[in-house]
């Protein structure tokens, strides 16, 4: 307690408030139970100090005088804006009764749980719908295109997933002995800066590149660190995998591979078969009666005789053998018959010839010279790590493309390497986001998770995460089939001005259920047509905790504002509402209970604030593969079913999708549809960063709002003038599935043939009743992006690669 | 007394405004008028025709350098939140010591 009244607490940001990944430490000024300052703490690891504009413009975020504060009801119809503040208890008697009368009539999968981003709430968004007996827990951004796709990549690539090592993971930072600056780091698709992604401090970069690490930039905008870049590759949006297909090319035929971790490290050896239609890795099971379809493999050139990799053991069933890297093979199989394989590697080499960089130059635009020199430059760097973006999800070829560039780090062996791409794992292994269904607190029988949408469509959406599939969802709650949804409950989600393609199917469909709930802080596009709309309170005003990645964080519950409620809180009391016997009475408990693997309770975190996992913890890098930390049975390896980096994939083996990385066009293209590229004949690009705003957030904060009053479309001088567009005027955005108008920012930093329109824009200033919705219609450019065209994994969808003709608005 | 300064190593000015909202919070300025600093974006295409993006940090005639706090041994509410690190208040004479190496920067003043 200072001397004037202030009390200064320490505390983590996450979520509702800044509305990024948080993570920052900071001390919140409080007197009289009300937050007046906040600032950066200087004594913690991950921003020493500093703090962005976002969460240094709280105080207007907390106690804005829009902001929701009573549970609310819907009295008039639908969208018409009428409603009345009930108490807690009314409302959530009133979720009780209709929630339930739902599941008595039709099953508890005929509600969706509907998440945003997530934060530290969509896994108690998981807990409220298994406690409902629901399995319909879904992010709906099409194609579930935001981050998933490369986690999901990753996790079955190497078992883990990995992010650039910027000394996170160091309570000293840069100066820990053990770190290593990166010579270059390679930013693919985002404009960091801009954005704190995924568990990741952007301006972390900034601080390396003043310790002298190069940067190397893929990105059809010249963004400010591109401009500084040593290298800046200038694609076309959704070719990334052809550009990392370049790559390998160049490395493989300038001998830039890292040999002796490709051979000791991934299943480069393996054989495949190749005298089928479908090639296939081979198994012990194909050449030995009653052998395990888990074991792969190898070929020894000592003796040339085959030998079987045993994948629970971790070992080559013969001893001392160092397995043919390359070759063409004839087996004999155990059913008498004989097949026709080759090495992975010789595969992986067949497969790479054809992205010859002029190849790869035809299809990204990106000079051939360019990416040889790109390539030379990433795979000679010492260390080399590589930062890629959302642009990597949000393609329907999201799978071979995160596949291509998760193999760079393979390739070059710059994985779990300080100052190279690190395995992340939550510190301590504490879990609160889940992205595994391993994670969640709750669990159903295998047959009420059977009924999750997507699961039959696709093996990825079935073997990787709980989620339901959101294209499959949107078509169920119009097609009713197999099954009728009948209520969504929405939390940390927007989907009319944010996270829904073609946003009026998805106001059709909400407004077709028979009850829908929005939890939010103020009211917005998609609250406004619900029926009970229930206030949360900012992270300031709530307790939970975080481990995305390291440190393991206490958000602490500094001040309480009105009637709003933790969402934690809100989910708990329903739990106990909707399941009988309920194992958790409050949220200590259910805090004490993740915190199980780190040792410690809910209590000791908070009088910690941060913790970073110990040298040797299985959370800590670095080149776990080596120690034995990364897998259960502590042998050395990696957490894949061959305990081996899969550059040729079994998992995708197994769901029917091609096992190595190719380049696939985008639906909409001026390769794949001329037709359509004739009358729409610009690339529309989406979804670039804003400094101020958090995807469809902060539009409401005036310190925020003052950088930016409007939804601005990037358009090149040279476009501009043909077009007759002059700087600052309205544009109408069009194709074949909408229209929106938004003012021209004429700038050389993106493409002539490329035009970037920002996503998540509505007006909470203006109208908010339908059919204005906030001015939603006028501005969100998602109206322009197709549902239903997700990859062939269920994952991915074409949002930054789309077409469109712009010209300039009337009047 | 001596002056003191202001040291921009702007080269890094990565443009996100913190520094803006960090002063609005300090002072409870309100929205739609200047603080005491803005930040000004150049886009550059150079002889050579590459682009180059330079932001420029430019302290107002509202900036106080934050008296108070340094009153109290607290750097100014902008040097303490920059997200790049690119701002270094002290005595002038300090401040020659810190001037970057091999890159441009701005020195502002104040008596």
């Amino acid at each position: 307690m200072k001397e004037d009244g202030v009390k200064i607490i320490k505390t983590t940001t996450w979520s509702p408030g800044p509305g990024c990944h948080g993570g920052c430490g900071i001390l919140v000024h409080v007197k009289d139970d009300k937050v007046i300052k906040v600032e950066g703490d200087p004594d913690h690891p991950w921003n020493q100090g500093r703090l962005c504009s976002r969460c240094l413009s709280m105080t207007q975020y907390m106690y804005h005088k829009d902001r929701l504060r009573k549970p609310l009801k819907r009295i008039g119809e639908r969208g018409q804006g009428k409603f009345e503040e009930i108490s807690w208890d009314e409302a959530f008697d009133l979720i009780e009764q209709k929630m339930k009368k739902i599941r008595e009539d039709h099953g508890p999968e005929s509600v969706i749980f509907h998440q945003g981003t997530g934060r530290d709430i969509g896994g108690w968004i998981s807990m409220l719908a298994y406690a409902y007996g629901s399995p319909n827990w879904m992010f709906g951004l099409s194609g579930i295109s935001c981050y998933t796709p490369r986690l999901m990549m990753m996790s079955i690539t190497q078992g883990d997933f990995a992010v650039v090592d910027a000394s996170q993971w160091h309570e000293k930072r840069y100066d820990d002995p053990e770190y290593k600056i990166p010579e270059t780091v390679t930013i693919w698709g985002q404009n960091l800066p801009a954005t704190c992604p995924d568990g990741f401090f952007g301006h972390w970069y900034i601080d390396l590149m003043k310790r002298g690490t190069e940067v190397l930039v893929i990105d059809p905008r010249c963004t400010w660190i591109a401009s500084r870049a040593k290298l800046w590759l200038q694609l076309r949006p959704g070719t990334d995998a052809a550009l990392a297909l370049g790559f390998i090319h160049v490395m493989i035929k300038e001998d830039l591979i890292n040999m002796a971790f490709v051979e000791r490290w991934t299943n480069s050896p393996f054989l495949v078969r190749t005298d089928q239609e479908k090639k296939r890795l081979l198994r012990e099971s194909d050449l030995i009666k009653n052998g395990l379809d888990t074991n792969f493999i190898a070929h020894d050139p000592v003796s040339d005789s085959f030998v079987v990799w045993d994948s629970d053991h971790q070992t080559y069933k013969k001893k001392n053998i160092t397995p043919s890297m390359e070759g063409d093979f004839t087996l004999a199989l155990a059913d008498g018959s004989t097949a026709t394989a080759k090495t992975v590697w010789t595969l992986y080499k067949e497969n790479a010839e054809q992205y010859t960089p002029e190849a790869v130059s035809k299809i990204t635009w990106v000079p051939a010279d360019k990416i040889r020199k790109a390539a030379r430059i990433y795979a000679k760097s010492q260390p080399s790590a590589l930062h890629w973006g959302l642009p990597i999800d949000t393609i329907p070829s999201t799978v071979p493309t995160s596949q291509a560039i998760n193999h760079l780090w393979c390739l070059t062996g710059n994985l779990d390497n300080p100052g190279g791409n690190a395995i992340a794992r939550y510190a301590y292994d504490v879990v609160t986001y889940p992205y595994h269904s391993g994670g969640a607190i709750l669990s159903l029988p295998p047959e009420v998770m059977d009924k999750r949408i997507g699961i039959h469509d696709y093996g990825a959406i079935k073997d990787f995460r709980a989620w339901a599939q959101p294209d499959k969802v949107l078509e169920q709650i119009s097609s009713d089939d197999p099954y009728p949804i009948k209520g969504m409950w929405i939390q940390t989600a927007n989907p009319i001005a944010c996270t829904g393609m073609e946003p009026k199917k998805w106001r059709d469909a909400i407004k077709k259920l028979d009850f829908t709930v929005c939890v939010d802080l103020f009211m917005t596009p998609t609250a406004m047509l619900c029926d009970v709309i229930l206030p949360a309170a900012t992270f300031l005003e709530k307790d939970s905790l975080k481990a995305w990645w390291v440190p393991l964080q206490a958000i602490k519950r500094v001040v309480e504002v009105d009637d709003c409620k933790s969402d934690i809180e809100i989910n708990l009391e329903l739990c106990k509402r909707f399941m009988k016997d309920f194992p958790y009475d409050n949220t200590q408990e259910l805090f004490d209970t993740l915190l199980k693997s780190a040792g410690i309770t809910y209590q000791e975190l908070t009088d910690n604030t941060w913790m970073i996992p110990p040298k040797g913890h299985p959370s800590k890098p670095y080149f776990r593969y080596e120690k034995g930390l990364l897998r259960q049975d502590k042998k050395p390896g990696f957490r894949t079913p061959s305990g081996k980096i899969e550059l040729y994939s079994s998992w995708l083996e197994k769901w029917e999708l091609e096992p190595l990385p190719y380049h696939e066009e985008p639906p909409y293209s001026p390769v794949s549809t001329p037709d359509l590229f004739a009358d729409y004949p610009l690339i529309l690009c989406t979804g670039r960063r804003m400094g101020p705003f958090f995807h469809s957030e902060h539009r409401q904060i005036p310190w925020l709002r003052e950088q930016q009053r409007d939804p601005v479309l990037e358009i090149h001088p040279d476009t501009a003038e043909k077009y007759g567009i002059a700087h600052g005027e309205k544009v109408c955005v069009e194709n074949w599935l909408g229209k929106i108008t938004v003012k021209a920012l004429v700038t050389p930093v993106i493409h002539p043939d490329i035009v970037m329109a920002e996503h998540g824009w509505w007006f909470p200033e203006k109208e908010g009743k339908e059919p204005n919705l906030f001015g939603v219609w006028d501005v969100n450019v998602n109206q322009l992006i197709p549902m239903g065209h997700e990859g062939k994994a269920g994952l991915g969808a074409p949002i930054k690669s789309m077409l469109c003709k712009v010209y300039k608005a009337k009047g | 007394m001596s002056e003191y300064g202001m040291l921009i190593d702007y080269e890094y000015c990565t443009g996100c405004r913190t520094c803006e909202v960090a002063c609005k919070q300090e002072y409870g300025r309100p929205a739609g008028k200047v603080g005491g600093v803005e930040v000004t974006e150049y886009i550059h295409t150079l002889p050579n025709g590459k682009l180059f993006i330079t932001n420029i940090p430019t302290f107002t005639r509202a900036c106080v350098f934050c008296a108070g706090r340094v009153k109290q041994g607290l750097e100014p509410a902008c040097v303490k939140h920059c997200m790049a690190n690119i701002l270094t208040f002290g005595k002038i004479e300090d401040l020659h010591d810190k001037i970057p190496k091999k890159r441009k920067a701005i020195l502002w003043t104040k008596g």
